[in-house]
């Protein structure tokens, strides 16, 4: 009787632990995932003001320029449909580079500068964002080899 | 000739895969003796041969031997020999070709040291072990095979990532990988043991040396990779939530709740249900991790060349183990299900509820990591950060934390809690004393730091206490390595949550003869200079930084050029600078030179944290290994062979 008794408070404990964690991790989910967009879905409309997102695409040749502070950047990041302004305030990747492809975390300004927190960027040669994958050729020369 | 010879070693070890799985299958039908004698040797002769066929292939990069396609994809006849080596495994086919290497050689040590298992089950085992590998055989002959030929040798090779030229390369993925497959072998002695139905504490005795081991390798991997992404990212983070990340933590995890589990199974055969469900877990991650990391499929610092047929390939492989484990699990859930009882007020209950958080917190990230995926599959781009992870896993370890250090004070069977009750007030003290301290005088401090080094303070004093009245000589090294283990989990909570809290940041761009400012310290910046490396030129800065007290120090933060090569792109690097002082470190990042405009001299770019403790974070990662390490050794079986003997000599001298 003690030993069933036991088990059952053992079960009762692992599911009210379970759905706690599914409804923590589901509820922290909604709340904290980031939306991955091209600048064309961004031009279209996508992105509200302030919401954290994160953002794809390939640096426009020639279009990073460096503010008088010395440590803001800005440049355009184009899908090969549209191009974003981008800010950011940091020393930049190693990988970097004009057009090659990145990745940058942050959230649209209200006067449509994506400000960007932190920027990833391509690995190595043959490596790109999957979600990259689908942009028209001649977007950068740094396409996936197949 | 080396790469054919390499490769053939490759095909008759498969072979021999082959035969052992369809040997073992009879002999587990029909218990013929005969056709159980193959197989120990086949395991051994399987580790032998591609042991050696990797060897072999760091004998081609050692000779940078082009005409072989992935030495000339990945390595250059310029580079440092030490990365030569290392760039063995900095590439898909090596890095597969290691983790079979591997898998056999674990094969092989469970059939050469393994005396204490009952002979059938530990056929099964050696069986299982050998479907796992021709699997994984299949995948690197038929999809990656790291001896290919080109027919033309180039003149030069592509050379090697340069963020990936750097020492830590040598150490993080064979650990990690060590770590990854030694959970094999807990996953085939499962099977084994559901198998012939011997799901006890023979079993488990079996099986926890290698939990254990294999643990302490991925603790060293996962420690040793997050200062390399610490020092050589120059992002001046320790954990980031990557994807990849995120698969070396889950099966630590799955591996910290087994090793917890197998001990109560070995010495009250208990928990005998979670600790075979816990060995599958485990392996199924380490390939769900390999799967994640090889198939391209996620965004993430790690992934080589995406190539989704590899992926596919990799997923049928899991789908059959994994799925064939669980049907396993579920045709035997009787002969496993019911073992010795037990209050929830004892050692085993507060064993079980850390078993169910840790579960959890590896379901959460699990979650967090695959949900991109699986959105993805709907038709949305989702991407999950630090923030989902810090929320949801942040306070579930804290809880787990604190009942970790519960748990030892308690009686196996059924504990009255007296010695709990008893040592619990010092730890709440002192958690209480950091947790008036820091909202007093710390400052505005984040509520999950703030609890984590409160935390921290509670776990610190109470890891400690299975030591208070005991004679330290005479402890066992089992609970040596317990109280060491928890405490380096103080140790690295007490870092995270400081370093969190506390950290200071700078970003300027400064002149030559500028000083800046951050937290206590004063960097003076003295200029930069060029210099030029084995394989790269770079710029050179020259920082003094003046402690509190006046000490000065020199730092050299660099940023290197690496020069395209046959071919590839020129990158850049930035090498950090560290200064570790008792308090923690300073952090120096130099980024590019900015023109100045109107004949003023170059500025550069200068990034600097102060970041209190943040050393305590690995130190607690080593403290955690190290206290694996002496639980391991004090349980070896020639130690305990040796003190019997030299117990036995000391009786007959007085006899």
């Amino acid at each position: 009787m003690k030993a069933k008794h036991q088990r059952l408070i053992l079960a009762a404990l692992a599911v009210v632990g379970v759905a706690g964690a599914g409804v923590l991790g589901a509820s922290a989910l909604r709340d904290e995932a980031a939306y991955f967009r091209t600048p064309a879905e961004v031009k279209g409309g996508a992105a509200v003001t302030g919401e954290a997102m994160r953002l794809g695409g390939m640096v426009q040749a020639g279009s990073i320029k460096r503010l008088p502070d010395g440590v803001t950047i800005r440049f355009v990041a184009t899908d090969g449909k549209a191009d974003l302004p981008v800010e950011f305030t940091g020393i930049v990747p190693d990988l970097f580079a004009e057009e090659s492809g990145m990745v940058a975390d942050g959230r649209m300004r209200a006067d449509g500068v994506f400000v960007a927190d932190r920027i990833l960027a391509k690995h190595d040669e043959r490596y790109m964002p999957p979600q990259m994958g689908d942009m028209p050729e001649g977007a950068g020369k740094a396409a996936p080899k197949a | 000739m080396i790469a054919e010879l390499g490769l053939a070693m490759l095909w008759i070890a498969a072979a021999l895969a082959c035969l052992s799985l369809i040997a073992g299958a009879l002999f587990l039908r029909s218990g013929k003796a005969e056709l159980a004698a193959v197989i120990r040797p086949a395991a051994v002769a399987m580790g032998a041969l591609t042991s050696l066929s990797f060897l072999f292939l760091i004998w081609l990069f050692v000779r940078s031997d082009m005409s072989v396609e992935l030495v000339a994809r990945n390595s250059n006849s310029l580079k440092p020999m030490i990365f030569k080596i290392a760039g063995t495994w900095g590439n898909h086919e090596g890095s597969m070709l290691l983790w079979l290497a591997i898998l056999c050689l674990s094969g092989a040590l469970v059939a050469i040291f393994e005396k204490r298992l009952r002979e059938d089950t530990l056929i099964a085992t050696l069986t299982a072990q050998a479907a796992l590998s021709l699997g994984f055989f299949a995948f690197l002959l038929f999809s990656s095979n790291p001896f290919n030929r080109l027919p033309v040798a180039p003149p030069d090779g592509q050379g090697l990532n340069p963020l990936l030229q750097d020492i830590g390369l040598a150490f993080h993925p064979p650990t990690l990988y060590v770590g990854y497959v030694g959970l094999s072998v807990a996953f085939s002695f499962a099977v084994g043991a559901l198998i012939t139905r011997e799901v006890g504490p023979a079993f488990a005795r079996a099986m926890r040396p290698w939990v254990l081991g294999s643990w302490i390798f991925l603790t060293l991997g996962i420690t040793a990779g997050s200062y390399w992404a610490y020092y050589e990212l120059g992002w001046g983070g320790w954990w980031f939530w990557d994807p990849v990340e995120n698969v070396s933590l889950v099966p630590w995890l799955a591996g910290a709740a087994l090793l917890h589990s197998v001990s109560v199974t070995a010495t009250r055969n208990a928990l005998r249900a979670w600790t075979v469900m816990l060995a599958v877990i485990g392996f199924s991650m380490s390939m769900v991790g390999t799967f994640i990391v090889r198939s391209g499929l996620l965004t993430s610092v790690h992934s080589f060349a995406v190539d989704p047929q590899r992926g596919a390939f990799l997923l049928v492989l899991m789908a059959i183990y994994i799925g064939g484990a669980l049907t396993l699990f579920a045709l035997r859930a009787g002969a496993v299900a019911e073992g010795k009882k037990f209050a929830l007020m004892s050692r085993e209950g507060s064993l079980v509820i850390n078993n169910l958080l840790l579960t959890t917190i590896l379901a959460l990230v699990l979650l967090g990591t695959l949900y991109p995926i699986v959105a993805e599959a709907m038709g949305e781009k989702i991407s999950v950060g630090p923030p989902y992870y810090n929320r949801v896993a942040g306070p579930i370890a804290l809880v787990l934390c604190v009942v970790m250090v519960m748990g030892p004070l308690l009686n196996w069977r059924r504990d009255d809690g007296k010695k709990l009750w008893g040592r619990l007030p010092l730890g709440i003290l002192a958690g209480a004393v950091i947790l008036f301290g820091l909202v007093l005088f710390g400052g505005s401090v984040g509520i999950l730091p703030l609890l984590g080094m409160t935390v921290a303070a509670f776990v610190a004093v109470l890891s400690l206490a299975p030591l208070w009245g005991r004679n330290l000589r005479r402890t066992p090294l089992p609970t040596w390595g317990m109280v060491v283990a928890h405490f380096g989990v103080a140790i690295c909570l007490a870092g995270m949550g400081a370093e969190t809290a506390f950290i200071k940041e700078k970003l300027v761009a400064a002149s030559p003869g500028d000083v800046v400012k951050v937290g206590q310290y004063r960097v003076e910046f003295a200029g930069v200079s060029p210099v030029a490396g084995p394989n790269y030129t770079a710029l050179k800065a020259r920082l003094v930084a003046v402690t509190p007290s006046g000490e000065r120090y020199v730092m050299y933060p660099e940023s290197r050029m690496f020069p395209g090569l046959m071919g590839t792109s020129p990158t850049e690097t930035n090498e950090a600078a560290l200064l570790t002082r008792p308090g923690g470190q300073l952090y120096a990042v130099l980024g590019v030179p900015v023109p100045s405009a109107d004949g003023a001299p170059d500025r550069y770019q200068l990034r600097l944290w102060w970041k209190p403790l943040v050393w305590w974070i690995w130190l607690g990662g080593g403290l955690i290994a190290l206290g694996g390490f002496l639980s391991l050794v004090g349980r070896a079986q020639f130690l305990t062979v040796w003190r019997a003997r030299r117990a036995r000599k000391a009786e007959e001298r007085f006899a």
